[in-house]
């Protein structure tokens, strides 16, 4: 915590010296000086993240039961255990900045803490599955990747072990998407759907647009993020429309078209009050996600009060033989 | 048949069970459908862990025994050699095919219910697999000394876990003790042996089932007396016929999850 009896010229010299080691590429470790709000925007990235990938879990576990072969169902089941994985890693992260991490799931339990809108969406079909690989942890990755090159060192260490797994997660995705859309009249009509559902959420994923991000200035200068939303969203489309016509589908976008001057695939207006409405808690699967979360914390308060009275028990009883 | 009458009615007299046609076959559907039944159970708890680190540890045991239960009815179509994949064994089959045990299908019910039931299984499991990875039929013995190492780390976590609830709090304690009194009369039939067990081992899977009943009991009443928990004193008659195709009520639900989409789309590629 920064010592509050120091005096501004004092504090402004030391925020001068951050910057100044920021513009020069050096990453910042957790034991360094940081300003007060480099390290709350980076507990609110990180926490949001962590959290994302744990209630990420819940729309893709919704179909692990019924994987439509034991090679779909074990790579469902890895993937979302990597997420989980990717959860306890982001929040040990976050730790790092003098954060509790049972405090931060407190806070998504009590609705004050935010996670990736994209999941509040439900999954219909099996489809979904390959969808969600292919757009949802495409777009991630293109955050991430970013991210990678965050000035947070524990934060960019993090990401790129991430993407790796991520990048696994898209090409898994993309590879159910392609066998749906190369399989039978109903394989493909299942997959063109999931697309139609999912696209314009998976944009809405790289947040506001830059002239509505309360957050970016103050990130970018501190290189916590390192381009701007509509930058990554349009690199996202970029990407993604080649693929998209490699297996023949269409996105539910009449306004898109491709642009010689720019070089970009220019994409239609995105529905703000539907991104709203849904950052706000009343999306589709808010409730439901949340509820899930819940109940699972419910259900295991006698299991982690028992693993507690035998870890307490033990130590005692270590300390009596001793 | 039995012989009638001339001119009387044709008897509808039929053989009391049918005799597999290839008790090998069925021996390794067995050991595949006990592990895929029980790893669905086990996904189940997929993002719904008390806490995020179990559910690591519960999708990698869910992953390690769907993963046994896919090589494992893959040898089993293998055996058959009637072009069955392992895809074909696990989502075309009705419940009355399947050969699991009947402790595998029972729902998940609490964490302290899934713990115990892993236990019982783990330390069958793992006796099992020592006695199989030694054997005289090679595919077999390969794939019982990759299970072995997975199902080792499986026992011992929940093996941790039963020391912990059994003796962590009065509810961890209760709860556990109404899963192992639960569960106990479903612990026989994993022990019985019939004509399928001595055909395997003719075929070099001789496993001496009276011997494996009694190191699992010893190993089993270890951990329990360790956690403050008591074999039921009185636990019942034991509940079998899974592995005649004689399920509880649960398991058709179960496969009617499992095998909706498959069974939606006859004939399509995943």
């Amino acid at each position: 915590m920064t010592p509050t009896s120091a005096a501004p010229t004092a504090e402004d010299a030391r925020v001068a010296a951050f910057e100044a080691r920021i513009a020069a590429g050096e990453s910042i470790e957790p034991k360094d000086w940081m300003p007060e709000r480099y390290r709350k925007q980076l507990i609110r990235m990180m926490s949001q993240h962590a959290h994302s990938e744990v209630v990420g879990m819940l729309p893709e576990g919704n179909w692990i039961t019924r994987a439509p072969s034991l090679r779909r169902k074990m790579s469902l089941i890895a993937k979302v255990q990597d997420e989980g994985g990717h959860g306890l890693y982001i929040y040990c992260g976050a730790e790092t900045l003098g954060v509790d991490r049972h405090d931060l799931v407190e806070q998504l339990l009590n609705g004050t803490a935010k996670y990736s809108s994209i999941f509040n969406y439900p999954t219909l079909s099996w489809a979904d599955m390959g969808v969600i690989g292919w757009l949802v942890d495409g777009a991630a990755i293109v955050n991430q990747t970013i991210l990678a090159k965050t000035s947070y060192g524990p934060y960019a260490r993090a990401m790129i072990r991430i993407c790796k797994e991520e990048n696994f997660h898209k090409r898994q995705g993309y590879e159910i998407v392609t066998t749906l859309a190369r399989g039978t009249p109903a394989q493909r009509a299942m997959v063109q759907d999931a697309v139609n559902r999912f696209w314009w959420p998976s944009l809405m994923m790289f947040g506001p647009s830059d002239t509505d991000s309360p957050n970016s200035g103050e990130l970018l200068r501190w290189k916590v993020k390192r381009k701007t939303n509509d930058e990554l969203r349009q690199r996202f489309v970029n990407l993604t429309i080649p693929q998209v016509q490699a297996v023949e589908l269409t996105v539910p976008d009449p306004d898109l078209h491709y642009d010689a001057t720019s070089g970009n695939w220019e994409f239609g207006a995105i529905d703000w009050t539907e991104f709203n409405q849904v950052i706000r808690g009343n999306g589709p699967c808010n409730k439901e996600r949340l509820d899930a979360r819940r109940a699972a914390h419910e259900d295991g308060q006698w299991v982690r009060e028992a693993a507690t009275a035998y870890a307490e028990k033990h130590a005692s009883r270590a300390t009596e033989a001793a | 048949m039995s012989p009638s009458t001339p001119g009387a009615p044709a008897s509808p007299a039929g053989p009391r069970t049918s005799p597999p046609a290839n008790a090998l076959f069925e021996y390794v559907l067995r050991l595949g459908d006990d592990r895929l039944v029980l790893g669905h159970r086990m996904a189940e708890w997929c993002g719904h862990g008390p806490i995020l680190e179990e559910d690591i540890a519960l999708s990698n045991i869910a992953l390690d025994l769907t993963g046994q239960a896919a090589a494992l009815l893959a040898l089993a179509g293998e055996i058959e050699g009637a072009g069955r994949s392992e895809d074909a064994l696990a989502y075309f089959r009705d419940e009355t095919a399947f050969r699991n045990a009947l402790i595998t299908e029972l729902p998940t019910g609490d964490f302290g219910f899934t713990i115990v039931r892993q236990f019982f299984f783990d330390a069958y499991s793992l006796l099992l697999w020592d006695v199989i990875a030694k054997g005289g039929h090679a595919k077999l013995a390969a794939l019982a000394a990759k299970s072995l190492k997975e199902d080792t780390y499986h026992l011992r976590h929940s093996s941790e876990w039963v020391r912990k609830l059994g003796d962590g709090t009065p509810e961890s304690h209760a709860r556990a003790q109404a899963a192992v009194d639960a569960l106990w009369r479903f612990t026989g039939e994993l022990f019985e042996r019939d004509a399928i067990d001595d055909a395997a081992a003719a075929a070099g899977v001789a496993v001496d089932h009276a011997a494996l009943a009694a190191q699992w009991r010893e190993l089993v009443e270890g951990v329990l007396r360790e956690a403050t928990l008591v074999v039921p004193a009185a636990p019942g008659a034991m509940v079998t016929g899974g592995r005649r195709g004689r399920h509880t009520e649960h398991l058709g639900h179960l496969l009617a999850e499992m095998q909706i989409v498959a069974r939606s789309h006859p004939g399509a590629s995943w």
